[in-house]
Parts: structure tokens; C-alpha cells; sequence
């Protein structure tokens, strides 16, 4: 669809358009009933105006999904927009605005847009097909009035259609596709056509853009998404109810979750130390072994970022990190009644992590929140903080609670956070590995063992990639084509002029915005003869100097 | 792998010395731009674009320009000296710009596109070289003050605010990857710069020429006679853009086979992937605008320039202002 519409004066005798465009839908008509209307309708969905329009309004509306947290990408932040600023936020909430992409706005732009495209190309690519089937148009009747134009003297002794014969040879070799009219005695002339990739490769651009749209809703509704942390020791099998979250397509069903199992054996982080980017993370590696079925044995593997683990045609991608340090709990008697190693979300870059312990076992409950620092240091101003992402110092700064955690409601809690509504505060406590803390009250003792780091994983798997690539290829392939491509027509005309004299005429024309056809003409005249007289249209290029 | 402090040292000394011969250029271009006789604009704007011209009188036209130009030439027309220099100063600024760019890589051991001084840096490099090399086969003394002006300030934001030590990748950018898509984006990036500002002075030679198809003067017409015709820079400016979309394309497709490889997904409407989006979508309109009746011209050549808008906005407003998973340490 890039090609020139209109028709501008100088080629206003040429045969035919190039552009296989359908002509853009005029006014509204008056009293042509309901069928009328549709087909204006439609005329104007199809027409290049209405897809300039939609193509603006799909840039404009996807603004807003780039400065307002999404929930696809950051539920939290949205979340978080909703509590600081509720009314405002219902207001953006109910327009979709934290869900752009896939409102019912934004799919009507682009439903609109496609329909717009494929109702102008398809008919295109039918009159396109007839267009690459049939002849080259012949000749115009006056080869003078066309952008470029040579007169050409042959060579005494060649007969017309000799001359005829040659010029049709020559654009053969070049591969142009020609049709000949043989010389009758007044006129004959060859008619020949190249470039014809230029509109093809414009057709298979938009058709490949249809396909790649399907292969989006293929892969969304057929794909999952899951990710789930695991810490160092700990094991993840892959169903549903392992992931923390998992977000399956609508058509998506369980049982065509492979079956796979990985445990992480080991975590390694290296970070920058000194220096401008001091603290900046330069290695991720998740050392796991993987059992790809159930009862296989079990194979080492390492996954790191930009580089996923492959099991059963199902990636799996390395996306963070954190730790999770190891708790103990004690009653009054010295019964241990928590032990485990905690997750712990960073809240910065130096990884000051925030979590949550929860004790139910025991009466009253006991509840602990606070910090892991893996680099640990206070002050008035940040209080608790890290001050380095590596575990060079790690401590921990809980305080503890006393009283009912809330857990009996049956309301769904997040393991993150600790629900004091029921709770007393005991006291804090910072605690270096090793140390216990004994809780005041005589509620038992804290110890803090030590930590182990977690990684989080993305396992995705999305069928209509392979499709969706293909299509992206396809794209840009078609899309050189029809930019660089230049659709050109020569004509070369043989007759016999007045008093005998045998007038041979080489002319050309193109119709891609600011190209020449005049070398090849110049070429294909100096193939036949003599030039004796030239006339070529002032080059709108930019080459030639001021 | 460590990094060679060195070398990077060097590289910063060859980016100041870069900016000084582009400091010369430009006054040097400017000196000329301002020297050269001005067009006659009347009659310039009468002859519509793709009027038959006698073949002869253009070649002729062509001598003229051409021999005129010659170094034998004892008489060189006004500025045509300034702007040999800002030529043979712009050359140099690259080659030293160009081992610049290639100690800091040494230097860290990698493509030098890490961060956005990097970034900046190189692409600075990429404007400055598709000039100087589009300058081989047309004379561009006219372009070269809008040209250099820009890669000096870009080059400047590198240096000052943007500045970021050699240093090793953070592991999300440890990708082959890295040097496939992002190159793609620079020179996509260098090219559009080019041709927003062809697509300006289009507006302003349009605009002038205008006027003075009406009988009347424009504030800039110092400014548009010493520029080509409209119509040329309106062409110069669609052959830069159409040359380059399939690019842009390319380089959006490269980073959603780094984004699956990466995160798992191809797209996720991240805000870099937003813009980007944005970005090709109103290259395509210009495209569009440039086939449509009634859009031609003014109209999209705006589109042209809001286009170019959005790959700026998504440079520097997405990197700064927006976090997404394109946040990375050192900006």
C-alpha cells in the first residue's frame, strides 16, 4: 500500500495505474439504500485515509499503557496506584487504562485496523495475480509524451524487426517480461515490464502482519505462563499448584503441562565491587538438576539469564533472586515449633529484603517481620538497610508478635505479610547468624541460623512463536521488497517514418516515488544503435548537485 | 574478564579530541552555510517538480556545478572553502571518534553499548560516519552545520551527564543479542536523526518557496535559499526513511527473539517494547501519509518528525524516566 495513488500529469497516457489500489471511497452517497450504505461503508473502512487514521489512533492509544503501570507487567505498582489514589484510580481502572493491551478499546483499534487491511489487500493481491499473469501493456500510442524518451539511429544494414528482436533479447537477458508485436511492415514493438516484486512484496507484508496477529492469539490462547521462586535445596515439579502464580490461555489445558521436576542446587551471584556501577550484579547462575519425567534420572544443568533451560519443548527462564534466611523458632519448653528458611522479597538494589515468619503451632501464635540484610548496617535516616547486594555481613532486624495470626478465618493470606490486627508487639531484635534472641514474656527464643538464596523462575511455553516468526521474516522481507523495488515499463517502437526512414523509439516510465528508469533506457537505446535525440524528465533525486 | 582502565582512558581522550574537530567543522560549515549565495527563489518554486528539462541544459547545469567546485578553480565560489574544511575536519572527528569507539569496546571486552554514554557515544559515531559516507556520492556541504551540530551535542551528553566509567555487563545484557539488536537500533537511530532534520529543512524550503509562489517573504528565506529545492529534500528525506523502516523492523523483531530468549515471552508490552511499537507505527503512517492524496508534502512530513519524536522519547524519556525491565545499572 505504498504505492502512489493519484495520477500525476506526466504519465496521464500510461495504459494503466500500477497501483492495483482500489480508488480511495468518496463522498457519502445519497438514497442508494441500505446495500449502498454497506458498501460505502465498507469502501471507507478499506480506504487508506481510515487505515492512516486507525494507524494514529493505535500509536495514541498505546501511550497510556507505557506510562501507567500495567497489571500485566506490574500488578503491584498497580496496586499500589489503586491505594494512594482510589478515586482516580477506579476512574482509570474501569477505562482499562492498567490494562491497555488487551482492552476492549484497543482490541477494537487494531480488529478495525486489520479488518481495513485485509479488505484492501486481499482484493489487491487477486488483481495483483492477474496483473503478474497477463502481458505487459503495450505500447502507448505517442512514446514522446513518456518521462524518458530516445530516439535511436540502428545500424544501416538491421532490419526492423531485427532491431525488434534484439531490444526483446537484451530485456529477456535482463530479465524483464516482454511482449512483442512483430513488425508489419509500418510498426512493431516490444513491450516490457520488470519489478513486478515490489507490489508482491508490499501484499506479502500486510498479509504476513494478519499472520503474525493470528499467531499472537494462537500462541495467548494455547500458552502458559507460571513463575515460582525456589530456594536453594528446594524442588519444583511442574503443576499447577506448585507455581505462585501461573497464568494459562484461555484454551489452555493442564494436562499438556510436561511433566518435569528441577531441584536448585545452588545459587551464584557476583557483583561489581568498586567503581561508579559499585554493587551492579555482572553474574546470575542456578545450578539445578532436572528430572525431564517422572522416574528418569536425574541431569545437572545450569540456567542463567539469556540462557533458559529447554525440558519437554518447555523453557524455563532465570528472572530473580533474593534470600531466605533460616529461622528457628522455640516454645517456652524449648519445642521447636518453626524451622525453615524464609522467603525474603529485596526491596532495593543492595537487596534490604523484607518477610515475614509465621509460628501457628504454638499458644499464643507468634508472628515475626522485619529485614535480611545481606550486607548489614543501621541509621537514623534509612534505618535497617543493606549497603551491598552480596552476603558479605548478613543480618536480620525482626520484631516479634504474640496473639492470633489470623489464620483461622479462612480469608486467603499473603505468606508476605503479617496481619497484626490480633497480635501484640513483643519486641526487636537484631540478630547476626548464630545468635538467639530470647522473647520477652517467656514466649520461647528466635534464632537466626544462617540463610540460603532463592531464585525465581519463568516457565513459559507459547506455540504460535515458531508461527509468529515465520511471519516476522516474512515482513521484513516484503517490506524490502516493496521500498526497494522499482516498478518499471520500457516500450521500444519500430515504424517507418515519412519518406521511408525507419524511426526506432526507446521510452520508459516508472512509477515508485522518485526513481529513474533512465539508465536502463539509455542502455537498451545504445543496445540498438545510435542515440540521435534524448529527453529525460529533471531527476527529482537528491544526487545530482546544487 | 577485567577492564583495561587504559584503554578506556585513551578512548575518552579520543572523544574530546572527536568533539574538537567537530567543534570546527561546525563553525566551519556554519561560516560556509552563511557565505554561500543564496538561490533566486522565485523562480525555483514557479518550476513544479517533474518538469521536462532539455537533457542538455542539465548536463550542462551539472558541468557548471561540478567544474566550478574544482580544486584547480582560482576563483572558488563564496563558502565553498569554509565548507571543504568542515568537511575534511568532519572526516577526521570520525576516524578518531571511530577508534574511540573501538578502544572502549577493547577496553571492556565487548560491544561499547552497554549503557547510554555507550550508547550515545556510538551512535554519535553512526550519524557522524552515514554523513560522512553519504557525502561520498553527493556534495552535502549545505547539511553538514544540521549534522554535526547534533552529533556534537550528543557526543557532549555522553561525555557529561550521560557519563558512565567502562565497566562490565550487568547478565541481562550478556547476549549476543546485544550486538544484533541493538546495532540495528543505532544506526536505524542515526539515519532517522538524518532524516528528521532533511524533513525540517523540507519545512522551511516548503514553507519559503510558498510564500513566494503567493508573492510574499518568510522569515527564514536566508535560511531555505541556501538549501536544494523542497521537492529534492522532500525526496532525500522519503529515500533515508523508506531505506530504513525495513531496519527499524528488523531491529524490533531482533528484540523480541532476545526478549523470548530472555524473559520468556517475546512481547509483554514492556515500555521500551511500547515505544518502539509506537515508533514503527508512525513510521509506517508517514509511509502511508506519502501514498495517500491529500497527505502528501506537509503532512507527512510532520508525521515524519512526530515519528522521530517517539524514537527520541524512547531513547532518552524511557531510559530516564520510565522503569521497565530496559532499566539497567548505569542507565
Amino acid at each position: 500500500m505504498t504505492e502512489v495513488r493519484d495520477s500525476s500529469p506526466d504519465t496521464a497516457d500510461a495504459p494503466q495505474s500500477f497501483s492495483t489500489a482500489p480508488v480511495d471511497g468518496d463522498g457519502a452517497p445519497v438514497g442508494i439504500g441500505v446495500v449502498g450504505w454497506l458498501r460505502w461503508a465498507w469502501r471507507t473502512l478499506t480506504s487508506m485515509r481510515t487505515a492512516l487514521v486507525l494507524l494514529f489512533l493505535l500509536a495514541l492509544a498505546s501511550v497510556p499503557g507505557s506510562l501507567l503501570p500495567q497489571r500485566g507487567t506490574n500488578p503491584i505498582r498497580v496496586n499500589d496506584y489503586l491505594a494512594d489514589d482510589p478515586v482516580k484510580g477506579r476512574i482509570l481502572d474501569r477505562l482499562g487504562l492498567f490494562d491497555v493491551f488487551s482492552a476492549p478499546w484497543f482490541a477494537a483499534i487494531y480488529l478495525l485496523l486489520f479488518i481495513s487491511l485485509a479488505g484492501c489487500v486481499l482484493p489487491r493481491s487477486l488483481q495483483h495475480w492477474r496483473t503478474v499473469r497477463s502481458r505487459p501493456p503495450a505500447a502507448p500510442r505517442n512514446l514522446g509524451r513518456l518521462p524518458e524518451h530516445r530516439r535511436v539511429e540502428p545500424a544501416a544494414e538491421v532490419q526492423p524487426q531485427q532491431t525488434l528482436d534484439t531490444a526483446a533479447a537484451w530485456l529477456r537477458k535482463a530479465r524483464w517480461r516482454v511482449d512483442t508485436t512483430a513488425y508489419d511492415g509500418a510498426a512493431g514493438t516490444v513491450a516490457a515490464e520488470k519489478g513486478y516484486s515490489r507490489e508482491t512484496g508490499n501484499l506479502v507484508f500486510h498479509v504476513a502482519l494478519l499472520c503474525l496477529l493470528g499467531a499472537v492469539a494462537y500462541g495467548s490462547l494455547f500458552g502458559f505462563k507460571g513463575t515460582v521462586i525456589v530456594r536453594e535445596g528446594s524442588s519444583f515439579a511442574d503443576t499447577r499448584g506448585q507455581f505462585d502464580s501461573f497464568n494459562p490461555g484461555k484454551a489452555f489445558q493442564d494436562s499438556s503441562l510436561p511433566p518435569f521436576a528441577f531441584t536448585l542446587t545452588r545459587f551464584t551471584a557476583a557483583y561489581q565491587r568498586g567503581g561508579q556501577q559499585n554493587g551492579a550484579a555482572r553474574e546470575f547462575s542456578a545450578d539445578v538438576s532436572v528430572v525431564s519425567e517422572p522416574g528418569a534420572t536425574p541431569t545437572t544443568g545450569t540456567v542463567q539469564v539469556n540462557d533458559p533451560l529447554v525440558v519437554n519443548g518447555v523453557k524455563v527462564f532465570l528472572v530473580g533472586h533474593g534470600y531466605a534466611p533460616t529461622i528457628t523458632v522455640k516454645d517456652a519448653k524449648g519445642q521447636v515449633v518453626f524451622h525453615d528458611s524464609v522467603v525474603f522479597l529485596p526491596q532495593d538494589g543492595n537487596f534490604t529484603s523484607t518477610g515475614v515468619v509465621k509460628a501457628p503451632d504454638t499458644v499464643p501464635q507468634l508472628g515475626l517481620q522485619g529485614f535480611f540484610l545481606p550486607t548489614a548496617a543501621v541509621d537514623t535516616v534509612h534505618g535497617p538497610h543493606s549497603t551491598f547486594p552480596a552476603a558479605d555481613d548478613p543480618g536480620v532486624f525482626l520484631s516479634a508478635w504474640s496473639g492470633d495470626l489470623g489464620l483461622d478465618t479462612g480469608r486467603p493470606q499473603s505468606v508476605y505479610a503479617l496481619d497484626t490486627t490480633h497480635m501484640t508487639k513483643l519486641g526487636i531484635e537484631a540478630l547476626r547468624p548464630g545468635q538467639s534472641w530470647t522473647l520477652p514474656g517467656g514466649h520461647g527464643t528466635v534464632t537466626f541460623d544462617g540463610y540460603v538464596q532463592w531464585a525465581s523462575f519463568t516457565v513459559a511455553s507459547d506455540p504460535g512463536k515458531d508461527l509468529a516468526l515465520i511471519a516476522a521474516i516474512a515482513a521484513i522481507t516484503g517490506l524490502a521488497l516493496s521500498l526497494l523495488v522499482r516498478r518499471r515499463r520500457v516500450w521500444v517502437r519500430v515504424s517507418s517514418g515519412p519518406g521511408g526512414v525507419t524511426v526506432v523509439e526507446v521510452a520508459g516510465l516508472t512509477r515508485s516515488e522518485h526513481t529513474s528508469v533512465a539508465e536502463e533506457v539509455d542502455a537498451l537505446a545504445t543496445a540498438l544503435g545510435t542515440t540521435t535525440s534524448s529527453r529525460t524528465t529533471a531527476p527529482k533525486g537528491p544526487e545530482e548537485n546544487r | 574478564m577485567t577492564v583495561n582502565e587504559t584503554l578506556a582512558t585513551y578512548s575518552n581522550y579520543l572523544v574530546y579530541g572527536a568533539m574538537a574537530a567537530y567543534t570546527i567543522a561546525m563553525i566551519a560549515f556554519a561560516v560556509s552555510f552563511a557565505a554561500m549565495r543564496g538561490r533566486d527563489l522565485v523562480p525555483a518554486a514557479s518550476v513544479p517538480a517533474g518538469t521536462e528539462v532539455d537533457s542538455g541544459a542539465v548536463a550542462v547545469a551539472t558541468k557548471v556545478a561540478t567544474t566550478v567546485g574544482g580544486p584547480d578553480d582560482g576563483a572558488l565560489p563564496p563558502g565553498r572553502r569554509a565548507g571543504n574544511i568542515g568537511m575534511s575536519t568532519t572526516w577526521l572527528g570520525t576516524i578518531l571518534l571511530g577508534v574511540a569507539v573501538l578502544l572502549r569496546g577493547l577496553s571492556v571486552g565487548r560491544a561499547p553499548w552497554g549503557n547510554m554514554c555507550e550508547f550515545s557515544m556510538t551512535s554519535a559515531f553512526a550519524i557522524a560516519l552515514t554523513f560522512c559516507l553519504m557525502s561520498l556520492r553527493r556534495d552535502l556541504r549545505w547539511l553538514g552545520v544540521f549534522v554535526v551540530t547534533p552529533v556534537l551535542l550528543i557526543l557532549g551528553a555522553a561525555m557529561t551527564f550521560l557519563y558512565t566509567e567502562a565497566a562490565q555487563l550487568v547478565p541481562a545484557l550478556k547476549s549476543y543479542w546485544l550486538v544484533i539488536h541493538v546495532s540495528a537500533a543505532m544506526i536505524c537511530g542515526a539515519a532517522f536523526c538524518i532524516g528528521a532534520t532533511v524533513t525540517v529543512l523540507f519545512l522551511v524550503a516548503d514553507a519559503s518557496e510558498r510564500r513566494h509562489a503567493a508573492g510574499r517573504n518568510y522569515p527564514l528565506d536566508w535560511l531555505a535559499s541556501r538549501l536544494p529545492q523542497s521537492a529534492r529534500l522532500d525526496a532525500m528525506a522519503y529515500r533515508i526513511h523508506a531505506f530504513m523502516f525495513p531496519l527499524w523492523t528488523f531491529a524490533i523483531v531482533a528484540g523480541a527473539i532476545w526478549a523470548e530468549n530472555a524473559w520468556g515471552r517475546y512481547w509483554g508490552w514492556d515500555p521500551k517494547e511500547t515505544w518502539a511499537f509506537i515508533t514503527w507505527v508512525a513510521y509506517a503512517a508517514y509511509l502511508h501519509a506519502r501514498a495517500t492524496v491529500g497527505w502528501k508534502g506537509r503532512k507527512a512530513a510532520a508525521i515524519a518528525l512526530i515519528a522521530f519524536g517517539c524514537f527520541v522519547f524512547n531513547y532518552v524519556g524511557v531510559n530516564i524516566f520510565i522503569t521497565g525491565l530496559h532499566s539497567y545499572a548505569g542507565v
